[in-house]
């Protein structure tokens, strides 16, 4: 993917939902539901797509599929500069 | 991943992590701005503001096998995800399965009738 033209405000996609009736009328505006946990052990992770910094590169879009095929570990963290 | 935005990743590659790694951490740092990846993976907390410590492993078929959560206040222990990581990829090798605390070289269990009420005899903890 080419590096991002740069700008204060990128939007992504976030989340990528599979589209079922019930969610695409809500996709514009995500419902407390839209934000449930979906995550499951045994079950397909869900997509994202998200900016990135990445060494070397500079800043991207990342979509986890785009890892498809390979062993994934995906982590959160609270926040950049703490100390844990 | 993080609320934090890419600028903030960069500074922080930069300013700290690169005097802890060398040449810095080399997987991409990913901004997830207003929670909304975190929400779905169960790991944002909305009263914070910020994405807690969830990791996930993802086998190659985008089949979630593990997760771990913890509130920030603890860190993570890497030596346990490289420990679950080879034990998903052993299992999704050959088949058999491992026992509690399974490390690499270790004697792997292969399920079956002949197995049931003797695993204490084939598994010494």
């Amino acid at each position: 993917m080419p590096e991002l033209k740069e700008g204060c405000v990128k939007p992504v996609r976030g989340p990528i939902l599979p589209a079922s009736p019930s969610t695409a009328a809500t996709q514009a505006a995500p419902t407390q539901e839209g934000r449930a946990m979906q995550a499951r052990v045994g079950h397909e992770a869900i997509d994202f797509e998200a900016t990135a910094f990445i060494e070397g590169v500079g800043f991207q879009p990342v979509k986890l599929s785009d890892y498809r095929g390979q062993w994934i570990v995906l982590c959160f963290y609270p926040g950049d500069f703490t100390f844990v | 991943m993080s609320v934090d935005s890419r600028f903030v990743h960069k500074i922080w590659q930069e300013h700290e992590l690169s005097k802890m790694v060398p040449g810095g951490v080399p997987f991409p740092l990913l901004s997830d701005a207003g929670g909304r990846i975190g929400a779905i993976y169960g790991v944002y907390d909305e009263a914070a503001g910020v994405d807690i410590r969830g990791r996930f492993i993802i086998d190659p078929d985008f089949v979630i096998r593990a997760m771990e959560v913890l509130t920030p206040e603890v860190g993570r222990n890497p030596a346990e995800l490289m420990r679950q990581l080879k034990a998903f990829q052993h299992v999704r090798d050959t088949g058999e399965v491992t026992p509690s605390g399974w490390e690499p070289g270790q004697i792997t269990l292969k399920p079956g009738p002949a197995l049931v009420g003797r695993v204490w005899e084939v598994w010494k903890p």
